[in-house]
């Protein structure tokens, strides 16, 4: 096989990707991808991202066996990347810090971010603060409603959120409003996009960051059990943490490589959020990609459980990933997500994300079709705190 | 000679910059639509803009994105859009129409029918502002085959390089847009576009006009003085918010009309 060498030069992945953004955009996109580039030379940089992983993350993040989970499910040994270790609670941070020290080189003082559930936004809002930087986080105010935690650590971090009304009010609003306010302050403003979607070299960039998960998985599962995963599990919104534990992964072709798209109410149902299972090829946020869209072109508003994964849209990665086949996409239902995060709560003693949720759910599926010798590894992406209110609301629990 | 070339030799000898109004298609109604592009033309319109609504308008500001949205409730499609031009070219065969939207529509369409089906409708143009010089070879060979022009924008921080690479590639015109930000933005930067402006004509083949901030007679002026043409897009969407199904034709007419004097005013030697 070929050697996986994507993007070309112009961000493309197959046909997905490029640079499909307004003129005033381009010419900081050339001056990020030069600067990116750059650094990727830097010893010094290089060093100082790695004391930062390792210092202020916490870095690396364990593998966990998860036996009682295991036997539950009654088939394959489920192992768990903790991300949901790291500082902040999610992978987000990886990206962060990587987006941070770069925005620094580049001698930018002010950082925006969008998001969704609020994890990268709490993770934009902590780099912020530790490297002493402006920090406005757009989010959709139903976002700001359902993931209120969130928001009130981003403004104890010391960052601005701003309520997105336009549009579904979601992330793909808070996207759009971030890229409104990138073309305004293009000059002292350093967007820090949070997925491997946008334009080139977002995608490529966010992945690279978070590529430090399988790059640990990648040594440490040799360590445990002497042998590499029979398939690796992550749930996809962008797809952030599944290109994170993916990339690493691409070239040891025995490993299975599988997305986990939010099933919302049930793909049938059209009330989803999963473009790569049910959607269909075209432009949004600067990159051509799966969508969920309708005949016309026009986006339609998507729906899951977690705000997470609440997006139309997929990094191109992904959709080249599809179509070329080294990567399968599935997708898990609310009420698989959420009964596989009760099920993980009580069988393990981790509370996960309701994104995270969907990956643990697809294991679940999985492993009683495989043998007791072989082995999934999930990405448990984030701890689910945040989702306290959203699940006590569904389960009927007051707090 | 294509309807917009025409548009602008025949502005070239009058020693008038064109004045290009921007309205988004389906708002106020879509019944008041084509209707409303004969008001712009009475009221001195050279070219017509028609903005093509999309969920996920960008680059536009807070009023063409309301525009936009009211747009979309009332089912507002490309193949709808491409209906009304078809509708106004009934009595109207020579004013150039130019759409400006996203490029998602467009590619769920297809490129290539969409090509063939506008020019079919009368379009002249086509101004997307999400296919930049860079994601545009095969773009512009589509629609350059069906007698379009295509349509670059070009942005303050736009490089040389990239004026050069939008020179070879546009037809029709060149949009300069004339500040950093968003459609409706407050503040146009006149120096800026009175310094900028002359250093693109002496590269750009093609008409360049300005747009994005222009909100009144004085600033229409001003651009006027120095560009081939000035677009004015958010303003007339707020005087289409301020009226009544009553009030909308004569309001128009009243403002455009006031532009139209301005533009006109700012070459007077």
């Amino acid at each position: 096989m070929k050697m996986y060498d994507l993007p070309d030069a112009r961000g493309h992945f197959g046909p997905y990707g490029g640079v499909f953004v307004a003129e005033t955009l381009v010419r900081a996109l050339s001056e990020l991808r030069e600067a990116y580039e750059a650094v990727g030379q830097d010893a010094e940089f290089q060093a100082e991202l790695a004391y930062e992983l390792k210092h202020f993350v916490g870095r690396p993040s364990p593998i966990y066996f998860a036996k009682r989970l295991t036997e539950h499910a009654g088939g394959a040994r489920i192992f768990l990347k903790r991300e949901d270790l790291n500082h902040t609670g999610a992978h987000k941070v990886n990206n962060t810090v990587g987006q941070a020290l770069l925005a620094r080189r580049m001698g930018k003082k002010r950082i925006i971010a969008e998001t969704g559930a609020g994890q990268h936004g709490v993770a934009s809002a902590t780099v912020a603060a530790r490297y002493g930087m402006e920090c406005i986080v757009y989010m959709g105010s139903e976002d700001v409603a359902r993931q209120s935690p969130n928001v009130f650590r981003m403004k104890l971090l010391g960052a601005t959120v701003v309520p997105v009304e336009s549009g579904s009010k979601t992330l793909k609003d808070a996207l759009n409003e971030a890229m409104r306010d990138w073309v305004t302050n293009v000059e002292s403003t350093f967007y820090i996009i949070g997925t491997v979607a946008g334009p080139h070299p977002y995608p490529m960039m966010v992945r690279d960051f978070n590529s430090v998960v399988g790059k640990e998985c990648v040594v440490q599962m040799p360590e445990m059990i002497g042998r590499q995963p029979d398939a690796v599990i992550a749930c996809v919104g962008g797809g952030s943490n599944a290109m994170g534990i993916f990339y690493d992964y691409i070239p040891h072709e025995k490993t299975r490589l599988i997305g986990v798209e939010a099933g919302g109410d049930g793909v049938e149902t059209g009330r989803h959020a999963a473009p790569l299972s049910a959607g269909t090829p075209g432009i949004l946020h600067g990159n051509r990609t799966y969508l969920m869209q309708d005949e016309d072109g026009q986006i339609i508003e998507t729906h899951s459980v977690s705000a997470g994964l609440d997006y139309p849209g997929v990094g191109p990665e992904h959709a080249w990933l599809k179509d070329s086949g080294r990567a399968e996409y599935v997708a898990a239902t609310d009420d698989e997500a959420l009964e596989a995060f009760h099920l993980l709560c009580r069988a393990e003693g981790i509370i996960p994300a309701l994104e995270s949720s969907h990956a643990v759910a697809h294991a679940l599926k999985l492993a009683p079709t495989m043998d007791k010798d072989q082995v999934i590894l999930v990405n448990l992406s984030g701890r689910g705190d945040k989702d306290l209110n959203t699940v006590s609301r569904l389960a009927g629990i007051t707090l | 000679m294509s309807r917009i070339a025409s548009a602008f030799a025949r502005l070239k000898a009058e020693r008038r910059a064109a004045l290009i109004p921007f309205f988004t298609a389906g708002d106020p109604s879509i019944e008041a639509t084509v209707p409303l592009m004969h008001t712009l033309v009475e009221a001195g319109a050279d070219i017509i803009e028609l903005g093509v609504p999309f969920s996920d308008p960008q680059a536009d500001g807070p009023v063409i994105q309301r525009a936009s949205e009211r747009a979309l409730a009332r089912k507002v499609t490309l193949r709808k859009v491409l209906e009304m031009v078809t509708e106004f070219r009934r009595s109207n065969a020579t004013t150039p129409v130019v759409l400006m939207g996203y490029a998602n529509p467009i590619e769920a369409m297809g490129r290539q029918n969409f090509a063939a089906l506008a020019h079919r409708a009368g379009v002249d143009g086509v101004l997307v502002v999400d296919i930049p010089p860079e994601e545009s070879e095969d773009w512009v060979r589509t629609v350059k085959a069906n007698e379009l022009d295509p349509i670059f924008l070009l942005a303050p921080t736009s490089t040389e390089a990239r004026v050069g690479q939008v020179a070879r590639l546009a037809s029709g015109f060149v949009y300069y847009v004339s500040l950093k930000g968003v459609t409706g933005a407050a503040h146009l930067d006149r120096s800026e576009v009175a310094e900028r402006l002359p250093r693109l004509q002496a590269v750009i083949p093609l008409p360049v006009g300005v747009g994005f901030g222009i909100r009144d007679a004085a600033s229409a002026a001003a651009v006027a003085a120095v560009a081939d043409a000035v677009v004015v897009g958010s303003r007339i969407i707020q005087e289409i918010e301020g009226s009544t199904p009553e009030t909308l034709h004569a309001r128009i007419l009243a403002l455009v009309g006031e532009l139209r004097e301005a533009v006109d005013s700012a070459r007077v030697v």
